[in-house]
């Protein structure tokens, strides 16, 4: 597909053309993930970083109180995370090598395999002799969003820090696929820049990784920008039929690649998705450093806010109610070996 | 709207219909041919000299412009082919073979694995390979990194004019490998010519079906029009299916609704 | 002596080189492409290369083929 059509898509705005491409994708999506939904949790880490990013609640000049877990305290949260069913889990931390190096990581990889089948992390870039590592330490999957592919847009938002490096950052996928990382997430965050410039873009790095790691098991996200802490920071607003439009054109173009949808969407619009694309969601999250059980709501400092509360056994309940197949697990775990 | 030369090995070309020469009637129909089609590359083989009876030597037939392609057949082995290839660049035409191993007189497939053998032994002789396989992508994967110039999948069973009938699997080669794709074998009409370039792909061989018609010259050019109609279709970006919307289930009504979700 | 051209035995009554034997047994001269013993003889070798009682000579050229 040409960046054109894509652009043609997006400005298509009868009814009939989102619900077209809505059946076209639900289709897709039926027939080659069925009605399963993969279910994952997020542990937020740490919140320390060193990158200032103009639309993030944790970036590095903003007043939050920082804080790093460690293995004591993420223990509890893992217990917690494990306890409500969550099978696969998510560690995020800020973009510090200071304070969230190597070792770190390995140790938090370690202690998770404890508790969870699969284990993934939303971190700074590394190095491929890091992502190898931290793979032999049991992490299987790597999340990192290049935000906008728009290079100026990507300098005037990401004012210093190391993810100022846009080529670095470009490159990240490429390299934990290398280490032999199984599952590797990205994603564009909407709203930042121009929606169909960016969501190409977007297309083109997986169609790339695609062919030199055909191995892998990709997915996407398309978080779209809101408000942090009552702050909006939107440049150009990407509403709800452009969003829907977004993802189904994304199945239809990528019938395997995962799709997925983080809390910062509402309940009802993450329910109306799962009709159309998700095929994996966050459930029970919380996006504050030690949210689960070591901090009272009032001194939490989330990365963004919550929009789908809903708990775990809620979202099950849900998902059957509505004939899906939550999926908490598909492998058991096994040893990462190089 | 012009297209981009087809480039292999380093060498351009503005054809993307390549000749085999085998099966034509005689060497006048086949050099008509060559030029009513405006072919830039064919294919020939290596036989023994016939000792006994004089025959017209081919080459006398193809332009010098034209790029030689000389074809491994006969060969059962990638050893077989290896020392046909070595043989027809000795005989200082040119170092381009195409690699067609094939152990199986029923249907005439080619064996991949040899032929990735062969095709890693000659592309480190410095040859110009292009492999003829059943379209498979994990051989073609290996064709790549063993030094291949292209990829030539089939299309169907070779002399049987079938038409393409490995389209999807021929497909993936060309969304996933970035060698230039050949499809080569089965051809049987201009159409197929044609559908086989608005799939993408790069060039078509086409032999038993011009060679054998009742009229091969008219017909090489309608083989040449035909792919290079094929070609423009697929540089102007066929429209997509346009996605009809089923109203027993609707699916995105609820973005019309007076209540917002966010 | 003996040798074997294309797989029949010709008897050679007089020691010859390849180049001889090309223009002797082939019709053609250009293109002709030789094997001797499984190795491959450039033609500015022919004039040098001795047949010898026993040799197994190929001598190939193109044809038509797909």
């Amino acid at each position: 597909m040409t960046f054109q059509q894509i652009k043609n898509i997006l400005n298509d705005k009868s009814p009939q053309s989102v619900e077209g491409l809505a059946q076209e994708a639900a289709r897709t999506t039926r027939q080659h993930f069925g009605r399963a939904i993969g279910l994952y949790g997020p542990l937020y880490l740490s919140n320390f970083c060193s990158s200032h990013c103009t639309y993030c609640g944790f970036h590095s000049h903003n007043q939050i109180q920082r804080m790093k877990l460690e293995p004591e305290q993420y223990r509890k949260e893992m217990q917690f995370i494990h306890a409500q069913g969550i099978c696969n889990i998510l560690m995020l931390t800020g973009e510090s090598y200071k304070h969230t190096p190597v070792t770190y990581l390995k140790e938090a990889a370690v202690i998770a395999s404890e508790y969870f089948q699969g284990v993934s992390l939303e971190v700074h870039p590394m190095q491929t002799s890091e992502y190898k590592e931290l793979f032999t330490a049991g992490v299987d999957g790597i999340t990192v969003y290049q935000e906008t592919y728009d290079r100026t847009r990507y300098a005037e938002v990401h004012l210093s820090g190391y993810k100022k490096d846009y080529d670095f950052r470009y490159g990240t996928p490429h390299r934990a696929a290398e280490a032999g990382m199984r599952q590797i997430s990205l994603g564009v965050l909407l709203g930042l820049s121009d929606t169909a410039n960016d969501v190409y873009a977007l297309y083109q790095h997986v169609r790339e990784l695609e062919k030199s790691f055909p191995g892998v098991e990709y997915s996407v996200s398309f978080p779209r920008l809101r408000t942090v802490k009552t702050e909006a920071l939107a440049i150009c607003d990407v509403d709800d039929i452009q969003f829907v439009k977004i993802i189904a054109l994304t199945r239809i173009l990528f019938p395997r690649v995962g799709i997925n949808l983080s809390t910062r969407e509402s309940p009802q619009l993450r329910d109306h998705l799962l009709e159309i694309a998700i095929t994996r969601i966050s459930a029970g999250s919380n996006t504050s450093v030690g949210g689960y059980t070591l901090l009272e709501e009032k001194d939490q400092d989330p990365q963004f806010d919550i929009k789908d509360e809903r708990t775990v056994e809620e979202i099950v309940q849900l998902l059957k109610s509505k004939n899906f197949d939550p999926v908490f697990t598909d492998w058991r775990h096994i040893e990462n070996t190089l | 709207m012009t297209d981009t030369p087809l480039v292999i090995a380093g060498k351009s070309f503005t054809s993307r219909f390549f000749l085999g020469t085998g099966k034509f009637k005689n060497k006048k129909d086949l050099s008509d041919s060559i030029a009513a089609g405006g072919s830039q590359i064919v294919t020939v083989a290596l036989r023994r000299i016939d000792l006994d009876h004089h025959e017209e030597n081919i080459l006398e037939h193809i332009p010098p412009h034209v790029t030689l392609l000389t074809n491994t057949s006969g060969a059962r082995t990638a050893q077989e082919a290896v020392r046909i290839a070595r043989l027809a660049r000795a005989s200082g035409c040119g170092d381009w073979v195409k690699i067609e191993v094939i152990n199986d007189s029923k249907y005439l497939l080619p064996d991949n694995q040899e032929t990735i053998k062969a095709t890693e032994i000659l592309a480190a002789e410095g040859f110009v390979v292009l492999p003829y396989i059943s379209p498979d992508l994990y051989a073609a994967r290996a064709l790549v990194k063993a030094g291949a110039a292209t990829v030539m999948p089939l299309g169907s069973f070779i002399g049987s004019n079938q038409g393409i009938k490995t389209k999807e699997f021929i497909q993936v080669l060309i969304n996933e490998i970035e060698l230039p794709i050949v499809v080569d074998a089965g051809i049987g009409a201009p159409s197929d010519a044609a559908q086989a370039m608005e799939m993408g792909a790069d060039a078509v061989l086409v032999n038993t079906a011009v060679a054998t018609a009742q009229n091969p010259v008219v017909l090489a050019r309608a083989f040449a029009l035909a792919v290079e109609a094929g070609r423009l279709a697929y540089l102007s970006g066929l429209p997509l299916e346009r996605f009809i919307a089923n109203a027993s289930s609707p699916l995105t009504g609820f973005l019309y609704d007076d209540i917002p979700t966010n | 002596m003996n040798i074997i051209i294309n797989g029949k035995s010709q008897a050679l009554t007089t020691a010859q080189n390849l180049s001889d034997i090309v223009s002797t047994f082939c019709k053609q001269s250009r293109h002709v492409i030789s094997e001797l013993n499984g190795a491959i003889i450039p033609p500015e070798q022919w004039s040098q290369t001795l047949l010898q009682d026993g040799d197994v000579l190929e001598l190939v050229t193109f044809v038509g083929g797909g």
